[in-house]
Formats: structure tokens, sequence, C-alpha cells
């Protein structure tokens, strides 16, 4: 994990659910194929509804038309992030469009989870509000030792909550490696 | 130490005599089931971790039902059924249930019921945010990601942050105008779709113990619709003659302690409920049927693991009997073995399947069809502008299909008399 990283800011509001973040017909990609998983990146965030799409003014696409890699790294979004299906595909296609810092005032567990575990998403929780502080495109930087969230267009700093009990999950990269690291599972 | 019924299931699932909520414990797994959508890549996950040599930590723990993109001429989404059965055959797997086979089972959480996969007392994890729909059962279930799975099959372990519990009790008799659908619908307008996260939601209450397993289940199955990691109901002789009729495996039951610590707790009183809606786009965007009667529909919905269970077809027929539905409405039966039952179970001495058919309803294969839109070529799949009233469970934008269409969430008898009039109607009005 870098100790810091910097990028542009997309945002959005509450309860955005996994149907948004990547819409049902589109699981059936491979998510192991190289090239066809690129369809994960393209589709990320595609059923957002358009005003509220790219926060405060909405209207703009994480992805572009015919891109498979989003202009934004880090999504700044309300509560409840997340929510409906089990899907992992909602936390990969994040990742995949090359986005892996999420900030939301809180998640539904199950995509929480498979964030952390997938090692898809380091999913932060603010401290106060964001998604009405923070505009989409604004340039940012992320203080992973500190836990801050930097506005480098203005130099506002906001705190965030330590990642707590799943940081050694991240750190490792994902559940996999962090059942190596401790002896639970053999390396193959 | 006092305990809720989740916090001793989950002692005994990690092996200690007590667990708190808060705690990370680590669960000895009792069944994981997957299925097509993250099924194949759960088992990639799985081969990359583990190396060609994997193995199955307990075959005969490992469910498998394809249910979600079953009638589809995608290739994708065939594909993706290929690779289950390829997976099947060459792990000799004893409970894959093949598409196109009599082992053919359709929606997961309702073939795991009619399987006998639903055990009082144990832990059952799947790649399904419904998977709380076994906790009808008096279990623990949850849904899990494809790491999480495939770190299961591998080891039948995963780690869970032990929940606190908050407790709904239902008091009263249900009105024959209310189903366990809108009593859910009730509770989610009251704590929204984000009320219980990372917490396990209760029933109980005389009302809750009236109800049959079918409706249960659709309480259970609903929990994750307010963030719920779980959502149980106590086993009672209801529960019992439910597996005594398809199982002769052992079980504990398992209850609170009467002095248990809970989150939080709601009280009801079910004969003062009204028939409930949740509006779009919404789980939690509540209103009681009245307030929106007269909304004009293009489509109606009966089915998936919330309401296409014998239960809901039953109340649909009540209605639907020696009526016309003015808008396209589509049964789709949960199960095969729903399908073969609505030929079976007759109401005023004819069979469910010929009420529905003489109403003009379009009787689908069972799978989980559009409740989660799927494919372009789904059957009933919500498209372009299209009002629908479906008897599912979610109506967040785009759910169901179309982004541009506006999904209302009821009840089978709110859903039935909205498909005779072709406007959102009070079951009320027809009972």
């Amino acid at each position: 994990m870098d100790k810091k990283i910097s990028g542009f800011a997309y945002v959005l509001g509450n309860n955005i659910d996994t149907d948004q973040i990547i819409p049902a017909e589109h699981l059936v990609y491979s998510m192991s194929d190289e090239e066809e998983s690129k369809k994960y990146g393209q589709f990320a965030l595609s059923s957002v509804p358009k005003k509220e799409a790219g926060l405060p003014h909405g209207g703009i696409p994480f992805v572009d038309e015919g891109k498979n890699t989003s202009l934004y790294n880090i999504i700044i979004a309300g509560a409840n992030f997340g929510c409906g299906s089990s899907r992992e595909h909602a936390p990969y296609a994040i990742n995949k469009a090359g986005c892996n810092v999420v900030i939301a005032e809180s998640y539904a567990r199950i995509f929480y989870r498979n964030a952390v575990d997938g090692g898809f998403l380091v999913p932060y929780e603010c401290e106060q509000k964001l998604n009405d502080k923070i505009h989409t495109g604004d340039k940012l930087e992320i203080d992973f030792e500190r836990n801050l969230l930097i506005d480098l267009s203005d130099h506002r700093e906001f705190k965030l909550k330590p990642l707590g009990d799943v940081l050694p999950i991240i750190e490792a990269g994902g559940l996999f490696e962090y059942a190596r690291k401790t002896g639970m599972i053999k390396t193959v | 130490m006092p305990m809720t019924i989740t916090e001793k299931i989950l002692a005994k699932s990690a092996g200690k005599k007590s667990v708190t909520p808060g705690e990370n414990v680590w669960l000895n797994v009792d069944v994981l089931m997957t299925h097509d959508v993250c099924g194949p890549p759960t088992v990639q996950i799985w081969k990359r971790e583990f190396g060609e040599k994997a193995e199955i930590w307990d075959k005969n723990k490992l469910v498998i039902f394809p249910d979600h993109y079953i009638f589809t001429k995608n290739t994708h989404a065939n594909r993706n059924v290929s690779i289950l059965r390829e997976f099947a055959d060459q792990y000799n797997l004893p409970n894959y249930y093949d598409v196109g086979t009599d082992r053919y089972k359709g929606v997961c959480h309702i073939a795991l019921a009619e399987e006998a996969y639903n055990i009082p007392g144990t832990v059952l994890f799947g790649t399904d945010s419904h998977t709380c729909t076994s906790g009808a059962f008096g279990m623990f279930s949850t849904g899990v990601g494809n790491t999480d799975a495939a770190f299961i099959l591998g080891t039948g372990k995963i780690w869970e942050k032990v929940p606190e519990s908050m407790k709904f009790t239902f008091n009263g008799k249900l009105p024959p105008y209310l189903t366990a659908k809108d009593l859910i619908l009730h509770i989610l307008g009251d704590i929204t779709t984000d009320g219980a996260t990372y917490r396990a939601m209760e029933f109980d209450g005389e009302a809750v113990y009236a109800l049959p397993m079918e409706e249960r289940m659709t309480l259970t199955n609903m929990a994750i619709e307010a963030g719920g990691m779980s959502g149980i109901i106590a086993a009672d002789e209801v529960t019992e003659a439910f597996l005594k009729q398809r199982t002769t495996k052992s079980y504990e039951i398992f209850r609170s302690d009467a002095d248990a610590k809970y989150f939080s707790t709601y009280t009801y009183n079910v004969e003062k409920l009204e028939p409930t809606v949740a509006k779009p786009h919404s789980p939690d965007n509540r209103d009681i049927v009245r307030n929106v009667q007269g909304t004009k529909l293009t489509k109606c919905y009966i089915g998936s693991c919330t309401g296409g269970k014998m239960f809901d077809f039953m109340q649909a027929a009540k209605i639907l009997i020696n009526n016309k539905v003015k808008v396209p409405t589509f049964v789709v039966p949960a199960s095969t073995d729903i399908a073969a039952q609505l030929e079976v179970e007759t109401y005023k001495g004819i069979s469910l399947k010929q009420i529905l058919q003489d109403a003009g309803c379009v009787i689908a294969q069972s799978s989980c069809a559009a409740c989660l839109g799927g494919p372009a070529d789904t059957i009933g799949r919500a498209v372009d502008k299209d009002v629908v009233i479906s008897t599912t469970n979610r109506n967040f934008p785009g759910r169901m299909g179309s982004k541009q269409s506006e999904v209302y969430l009821a009840s089978p008898l709110t859903v039935a008399a909205s498909a005779v009039t072709g406007v959102i109607t009070d079951p009320r009005d027809f009972i």
C-alpha cells in the first residue's frame, strides 16, 4: 500500500446500489480473461441516474463512452454505498476502471467485505459528510498514514476514520494474502 | 451470559462458549451455496489461490443451483452454466442441480429450503445477498462475494463480525388482506435501507409464529434490503413439520435468552397495518396502497425468491379467479417444484395454473428472471418507461431492466388486484 495517492474526485450521493455500480446484465463477462474483463471498467457506475452522476452538477459519466478506464480515481460518496446485491463484480468494476479508493459516509456490509477481502478498494469512511464539500474533478490527495484527505485546490483537510480491524487485510492486499501471511493457508 | 439466537449459533460455529457483538470470529461453515453468476468467478479465484491441485473442503457441503440467467440466448450467460457443469463433472459434485435435467430447481433460496439444506442452528453462506432468506429456519445465513466464497471453498472457514441484533415483534392476528410482504415493507419504511447494516434482524411475536414457512422466508429474505447481515426466526413446530417432510437430519434449536441484549426493539400490531408498497426507486420508499391507488401500470410481475412461492400464487389466485388482467402480467414460479405444484393445488376446485392462465397471465419457467433485469431477452424485463408493480425485492434505478422504468414493490394480493384493474389497487377492493 502506498503512503499517499493523488488524483481526481468523482462525487456521488446516498444509496448507490450495486445495480447502479454494475448493472446485472453485464455480470456475464469473464473476470479472468484480461481482454473481456475490461468491460467491467467500461460499464462501472453506468446505471447511476444522469443527474446524480458526478455531483454537484451531474451529467458527468464516470467512464467516457467507448473507454475502459475513468479519469477519476477517488470516489466521494454519501451513506450506504454499495447496498443491494452481493456481486463482487461491483468493487471489481470500480477497480477495473482504475479507481482504488472510495470515501463514503457508510457502506453496505457485503460491498465493504468484497472491497477489502478481494483487495479491490480501500473503503474509507469520512468523519463528516464530504459529498457536499468536494466537487467532481477536484484534485485530491489521500495520506494513508495520517488518515487524511486533502483537497489540493484549496488545501482543506478532512479527517478519515481509521480502517480498524480490516487494515491488516487491506495492507496484505486481500483475504488470501492475509491468510498466507498469518499461516492460515499454505502458499501455492 | 445472556445471548441472542444469532450469538448462540455463531458461538457454536466459532467453537466458543460465548461471543459478543463487534467481535471478529472465524466460523466453521455448514453449507456454501453458489449460482451461475457468482459460481464461475468463485471457482476461478479458488483455483488461482489454491493452485491446480486445489481441494474442496467438503463436497457434501457445497451446493450449486444455476438460477439467474438460464432461459436466454446470451452466449456469455450460457458459458457460465457450462463452466459450472464442467466443474461439477470434474469434481464429481453431489449437490449440483443442472439446467436441462430433472434436477434443475430454479431460484436458489427456495431450493435450499425444498432440498433441506436449511437446518436450524447451522451456518450457511451463499454468493447472493438474499441468502439471508434461510434464516427463517432458525439458522445463521448471509451473503458473501466471490473471494470470501472461494476462501470457504478451500478452507470451510470465514471471518465474520458478530452482529448486534434488532428485534421486530409482530402481535395480533394477520388480516386476510395483508401478507408478510406488507410487514417487511413496513419495517423498511421505518428503518430505511441502511437501518440494519451489519446487524441481525430477529423476528418474533404471535403473528410471525402464525405464518407458514414460505411467509417467514419473505420476512427474512428482505433483511438485506435494510442492510441486515441476516434475518432470523427461531424454529418452532411449524419449522419442524416442514423439515420432517424433507429430511432425517438431526439439528439443534436455539432461542434468544429473555434477557439478551438488543441494539433496538420494535413492536407492531399487525391488525393496524395497511396494504403497503415501496414506491420507486427504493425499497424503503414506503407508502400505503391507498395513497398511490390509481397509478397507471404497464406491467405486473409475480415471481422471485421473495414473491414467487406457492403461498404467493395462492394469494394471487384468490383475486385473479374469474377475472382478467388488464396489463401484461408475468408469473414466474421460483422453483420447478412450485411450477409443478401449481397444477396440483386448487382454489375453489380449479388448479392455480388454470386460474392464472384463464386470467391471462404469462407463466414463465422457473428462474430469477426479470427480478434483476438480466440479459435483454429475459421474460418480463422492464423496458423503456415501464411502470411495474412487482412481488420482488428491489426497485433501485434499473433493477428490473430499463433505467427509465419505475417499479413498485408490493404483496401478491396487491399485485394481483392491480393486474385486474391496470392501476395500483388496494386488495381490500377484492376481498
